[in-house]
């Protein structure tokens, strides 16, 4: 199993230990300790909740900076289709990406691109046979991260197309290496990102999303370069070449994006972490049968909500939406049939290694052991509140019980347990100071307490 | 060491149907119960629970983890089914509609159980109830 890498971070001078990541993390990773977040590495999926919801900003993503593209002879930016969201459709695509490319970049090419191939390869790799039914999109990284933590007996679902991004980085490189010349140091490829699952994606060598051929140089968060692009909108050259997508590449960017390549099946699309856990519990034990395609989305609205972006996840979705119905073409005409199959079966859009499970550590390698541990648990939880009120720094009574019983939680934790402790222990102060008056002082009044007392 | 788990379904409850089947693999999980076993568990679990909800009037579901093997038990108090073989036969259900409607009484919850289980019994008795035990082997 390689290391978990994370993106998302605490500043931890801005964090105040108010309990609101704590209560709304998906997986319950955070914990606040000595008055600050932390995050459990291993149950951290990137999902983002926790920067969306942190009221003082104190949840960040690691992201790279704009200036990082200057280590580069040749600078490429591949937006996420996302980024057509974030700007009114008065202004087109061409002048969206070519005030991208004014940041000082020498060519932007789409994500969206890349989208459409994967999309229209789909239906190629859903009739390979090697699948449980149904089949799982691996296009949102903290889903796949989610089903490998928390559901790993469908891992073995999870369609192993590489997502868009990974694909158009590739394509990319091959064509700047043999069409002009670069060599691989040379060329320095940007994704903009919407979210912190893919930023960690990037961020991650050992991601098995990746080879070498399909390296991708930094993730640049959009929010960061959002004021800049606006400032160049509509100032800047215009390129009217510079568009690649269409319609149906760039409405991966929104929820049921990708499902609508598989024509005649039954899709199932959902989005929002939560949603998303709800239905693959479904799945998991046999319920949904009938669906032969999931496509789950971390953020609600689908990347369009990711936690990077500017524009409110709705108007956004309504701005992709209105661009694809101004569009004569909803496909990319010259992309061939051929040209997919190609590069479907030249191996290049496929991740290699499986995509193994995830399942957090039990709570002893023992089974005995184990058990032993969870009547402990179960005996502790009894005594708490059952109020998952979140002061104690773990987001429910169970999740306390479960870290004390592991070494890393002290009942008195609990407000209400300290409270209780706190009475008794008062309680018994007021007899003790009843039957231990000062020696020597006044003798007729110490009898007097001790009688009291009795 | 051996430890239980216990809970009851009325019948017509499809709001909580579901919640024991999702705590149960929860519990595997942390007792490092193998994944394949512990979707097998959550699929004739959650049938069991479904079954109780639509068919039984009231029962409860029960998961003994032993050293080796876990024991499931879906036991109710009536009505009992009249004709087992048929019962258990894919795709015979007698679910009413509005059950139907609701994506349930397919007809394989039964086989279901028994074809997801190392070991599977079923008795019932018309007006007393039915109980079903089966058996996963938890060593790898």
């Amino acid at each position: 199993m390689d290391k978990l890498l994370h993106s998302v971070y605490l500043d931890s001078e801005k964090c105040l230990g108010c309990t609101t990541c704590l209560r709304n993390c998906p997986t319950g990773a955070i914990r606040v300790r000595d008055g600050k977040a932390i995050i459990i590495e291993s149950k951290c999926i990137d999902c983002g909740e926790c920067i969306r919801v942190c009221p003082h900003h104190a949840k960040l993503a690691k992201t790279d900076p704009l200036s990082k593209i200057s280590q580069f002879k040749y600078k490429v930016a591949i937006p996420a289709p996302s980024i057509l969201g974030q700007f009114k459709p008065k202004y087109s695509v061409a002048e969206v990406l070519s005030a991208l490319k004014a940041l000082g970049f020498d060519e932007v090419v789409e994500v969206a691109y890349g989208a459409e191939v994967v999309g229209r390869a789909l239906k190629y790799e859903f009739h390979a046979k090697r699948y449980p039914k149904p089949l799982i999109s691996s296009a949102c990284p903290a889903v796949v991260k989610l089903i490998q933590v928390r559901f790993p007996e469908l891992t073995d679902n999870i369609c192993r197309l590489k997502s868009p991004m990974a694909l158009t980085a590739r394509l990319v490189r091959k064509r700047l290496r043999d069409q002009k010349g670069f060599k691989n140091g040379e060329v320095g490829v940007f994704f903009i990102t919407p979210c912190a699952a893919k930023a960690t994606m990037v961020n991650n060598p050992s991601s098995s999303e990746y080879d070498s051929y399909g390296h991708i140089d930094g993730a640049i968060a959009m929010k960061d370069i959002f004021s800049d692009l606006h400032r160049q909108l509509g100032h800047c050259e215009l390129d009217e070449d510079i568009v690649n997508s269409t319609a149906e590449g760039f409405s991966w960017a929104i929820s049921g994006g990708e499902s609508r390549y598989l024509k005649n099946k039954n899709v199932l699309h959902v989005d929002g972490i939560q949603n998303v856990i709800n239905v693959l519990e479904e799945i998991e034990c046999g319920k949904l049968e009938s669906i032969e395609f999931f496509e789950g989305l971390a953020c609600i609205g689908g990347c369009v909500g990711g936690c990077l972006t500017v524009e409110n996840n709705y108007v956004a979705k309504m701005y992709i939406e209105e661009r694809a119905k101004c569009l004569k073409e909803t496909s990319i005409v010259h992309m061939s049939e051929e040209y997919v199959k190609e590069i479907y079966n030249s191996g290049m859009m496929h991740i290699k290694e499986r995509i193994l499970p995830r399942s957090p550590e039990p709570l002893d390698q023992d089974i005995n052991k184990a058990i032993e541990k969870m009547k402990k648990i179960e005996a502790i939880e009894e005594r708490l509140p059952r109020l998952d009120c979140g002061s104690c720094g773990a987001p429910g009574c169970r999740a306390l019980a479960e870290d004390i019983v592991i070494g890393k939680a002290r009942e008195i934790d609990c407000v209400f347990v300290l409270k209780d402790r706190l009475l008794e222990l008062s309680e018994l102060t007021n007899e003790l100071l009843q039957l231990a008056q000062p020696t020597g002082k006044n003798n007729e009044e110490k009898g007097e307490a001790k009688n009291e007392s009795k | 060491m051996t430890y239980e788990l216990k809970f009851d379904v009325e019948r017509g409850d499809f709001e909580t149907a579901g919640l024991a089947s999702r705590k149960i693999k929860k519990t595997l999980q942390q007792l490092g119960i193998n994944n394949k076993t512990i979707r097998q568990v959550s699929i004739a679990g959650y049938e069991g629970e479904m079954n109780l909800a639509i068919h039984s009037d009231g029962g409860y579901i029960s998961l003994m983890v032993l050293d080796g093997e876990l024991v499931l038990v879906i036991e109710d108090t009536g009505p009992g089914i009249p004709d087992i073989a048929l019962a258990m036969q894919e795709g015979y259900s007698t679910a009413g509609d509005e059950v139907r409607e609701m994506g349930f009484g397919a007809g394989m919850g039964l086989p279901n159980m028994r074809n997801n289980s190392d070991a599977f019994e079923i008795n019932s008795e018309p007006g007393v109830g039915t109980r079903i035990e089966m058996h996963f082997n938890t060593k790898t």
